[in-house]
């Protein structure tokens, strides 16, 4: 295997991907139910056809800063070994192949949370396409005390 | 359809007439079944609000529709009983052989059927109890010879459906449970006092072996005493929505009696309003609705250094506020005009809820939460409202233990040090934790107390060295704590707060600094009394507890209070 298809999608300004095969369809943003007491990255829970699906805003999750109020997510439900999970993302990029002699160890510009969850970056043209760790992304720490900081260190 | 005709084929026989299908076929078709119930929901709410006489008629005919669908279905998943029970009379056997005893096993109603997950669940209780009932319950053979009873013991398995719900009895015809023997050791333990065992009948206090930590069992054997109790069985069916009872009749037999809901899947639930959000309650723990409105609400409930309760005939309620517990509660909400409670039941907990709003109930379908949330204990699950949103369904035994309600009884009652410890007082099940001075605490025995009382410091009369009080009809006599119980008597404040307690058939008001809480549970006596009055010292929430006794702690401050003359008399000043 020397190319992969991952499905872009960008976050805070950085580009990032996921396999095209762990990804069941991106949404637009859909209402969310609220979970009071869960970690800060849950953002809530939505409704998928009748299926029950819990929303992790992945800005949060990866320690960058709210979007603005008025700018709503799109949701990219993915696979997981835990059942599909809505990934809130900021906007929706394009399905790209990237070949394996462009892949890299995750840059230094990356710190803390962000860095464990990203496996390491493709060197496109124009961009740097980071690989996510889906499983890492969608597994939340617990809330640590009464903190509900889930982007706290784990 | 013809999957529906296949399960309602009853009249063929089993081996010709039934078909394998795969489980995950049978959760499939229960999946869409929930969303049929859920669009059935939406579509019957739509059609009422248009007023549209065809739309309503459809409407109420996809309603009926669905209803008996849904029964179909669950049917489908249902198993009889029989698939647990024919592994019993094994168990029976081996035992009654470990333990020298002869049993007949009888099993009615073997066809009865569970859903399969539920069936799952009640295997292990269901093998406790009999294994109980072998080991306890039935006496060996000389014992009964001794009785007048036949040498062999009769152990009866019964299954049958009622109320729309499953029944499940183990009958055995052996000793019985001694009501005396239950009520001592269960004082012993301290799991409750001896008031409360005065207001308990017969069964009440048969039923005291289901509490935590308790164990009549003499000596352990590889049968029962290993510390898997009759409180395990308990929580683990109330874990799926059931229920359990024993009722026993010394001599002649125990019977416990067991009650399961008919499925998981579908449950009837309250929709409550928070903070804007809708949760849903499942209606098994909800015991009473109630409203407060006008000045009721804020007159009505007690609200003394943050532990409110609420009187509901004549007993005081725990009162939790579900914006604050799941920490949604906005700033500004701190009084409202009109209240709504909740009253639930969790385990043998009552406490209410109050909520911002009442909806309606309806049957929800249960989604399971992912495990993201696994952490958050309060959420039984999730489900799809009739316009498709997403609401929790809240655990209510969960709940009552974060409001630090039903859990510090149970784990307090299971750290209970050893029975070899007797001099301990008997404390009660429940009791109000009340501050006397800046650093002193007292817990006095919840059932002692009648009202909760703020009396104006200007309305405290003087007669002689007491200190009385009009109280409704009645003179209250007052008593301070602080000056009781061997610490300084306090300034007067503007206002008194007054435990109001009965002692010798008479009402006594308590002058405390402030109420701090109320908590549930045995409180293990510990050390010397420091002074008369007080039976020991106990740690509440981080804080050491004196527990009052009542009766010496007014001795101390009126020598003549129980001395009858010293009446005040009636009419006041």
């Amino acid at each position: 295997m020397s190319a992969a298809q991952l499905t872009t999608f960008s976050v805070a300004d950085h580009l990032f991907g996921v396999e095209v095969t762990v990804v069941q369809e991106v949404i637009r943003y859909q209402p969310m139910t609220r979970v009071p007491l869960a970690p800060a990255a849950l953002a809530g829970l939505i409704n998928l056809r009748g299926q029950v699906i819990t929303a992790v805003d992945l800005r949060r999750r990866l320690g960058f800063p709210d979007r603005a109020a008025d700018e709503l997510p799109m949701d990219v439900i993915v696979r997981t070994g835990d059942g599909l999970v809505s990934l809130l993302v900021d906007r929706i990029g394009d399905v790209v192949e990237v070949a394996e002699e462009a892949f890299e160890e995750p840059p230094e510009t990356l710190q803390g949370i962000a860095r464990e969850l990203i496996r390491g970056a493709y060197k496109l043209d124009h961009a740097l396409l980071l690989s996510l760790d889906v499983q890492g992304a969608v597994h939340l720490p617990p809330p640590g005390g009464s903190g509900t900081s889930g982007t706290a260190p784990m | 359809m013809s999957l529906a005709l296949e399960v309602q084929g009853e009249r063929r026989s089993v081996a010709d007439g039934s078909i394998r299908v795969d489980v995950d076929r049978l959760d499939s078709l229960m999946r869409l079944m929930g969303e049929l119930v859920l669009t059935r929901n939406q579509s019957v709410a739509h059609a009422a609000a248009t007023g549209d006489a065809t739309l309503v008629r459809g409407a109420a005919r996809l309603n009926l529709i669905t209803t008996e669908l849904q029964e179909v279905v669950l049917r489908m998943r249902m198993q009889p009983i029989d698939i647990v029970w024919n592994k019993l009379p094994r168990v029976v056997r081996d035992l009654g052989a470990a333990c020298g005893k002869s049993v007949r096993l009888e099993m009615e109603g073997r066809e009865t059927e569970l859903d399969k997950t539920i069936l799952e669940a009640v295997k292990d209780p269901l093998t406790h109890l009999v294994r109980n009932a072998l080991d306890h319950g039935i006496e060996p053979p000389q014992a009964r010879l001794a009785a007048g009873k036949g040498e062999q013991g009769l152990l009866l398995l019964r299954a049958f459906h009622e109320d729309g719900q499953v029944n499940l009895q183990v009958r055995d015809d052996g000793a019985g449970i001694d009501p005396a023997v239950v009520a001592a050791k269960a004082l012993e333990q301290g799991l409750v006092s001896a008031e409360g065992l005065a207001r308990m009948n017969e069964r009440e206090i048969v039923n005291l072996i289901f509490l935590p930590g308790f164990s009549t069992a003499a000596t352990v054997t590889n049968v029962s005493g290993r510390g898997v109790g009759m409180d395990v069985v308990k929580s683990n069916l109330e874990r799926i929505g059931g229920a359990i009872d024993v009722g026993s009749v010394i001599g002649a037999g125990t019977t416990f009696h067991v009650r399961i809901p008919l499925t998981l899947a579908i449950i009837p639930a309250l929709t409550v309003l928070c903070a804007g959000d809708r949760y849903a309650i499942p209606t098994i723990n909800l015991a009473q609705l109630i409203r407060l409105e006008g000045g009721q609400g804020l007159a009505g409930i007690e609200r003394i250094s943050g532990t409110p309760v609420y009187r509901l005939r004549g007993k005081l309620l725990p009162l939790v506020y579900l914006d604050r517990e799941l920490g949604v509660a906005a700033p500004d909400r701190e009084e409202r005009d009109t209240v709504l409670i909740v009253v639930l039941q969790a385990e043998d907990r009552r406490f209410g809820l109050v909520v911002d709003g009442v909806l309606d109930t309806q049957e929800i379908v249960v989604k399971p939460l992912s495990s993201q949330l696994e952490h958050v204990p309060v959420y039984a699950g999730a489900t799809i409202l009739g316009d498709g949103s997403v609401a929790l369904i809240l655990d209510v035994l969960a709940l009552a233990q974060r409001a630090h309600l039903a859990g510090t009884g149970r784990e307090q009652a299971r750290a209970a040090p050893d029975p070899a410890d007797g001099d301990r007082p008997p404390t009660g099940a429940a009791l109000l934790v009340a501050q006397v001075d800046r650093d002193r605490q007292v817990a006095i025995p919840l059932e002692r107390v009648i009202r909760l009382e703020e009396i104006p410091a200007g309305s405290v009369e003087h007669v002689g060295s007491r200190e009385l009080v009009q109280y409704g009809e009645e003179i209250l006599p007052l008593v301070r704590l602080s000056g009781g119980v061997g610490a300084a008597a306090r300034a007067d404040g503007d206002a008194l707060t007054v435990v109001v307690c009965s002692t010798g058939g008479r009402a006594v008001g308590l002058v405390v600094e402030a109420i701090v809480d109320i908590v549930e549970g045995g409180l293990p006596g510990r050390g010397a009394p420091g002074a008369a009055g007080l039976l020991g010292t106990a740690v509440v929430q981080q804080r050491i507890t004196e527990l009052l006794d009542v009766e010496q702690a007014v001795r101390e401050v009126d020598p003549q209070f129980f001395d009858p003359p010293a009446v005040p008399a009636r009419g006041g000043p």
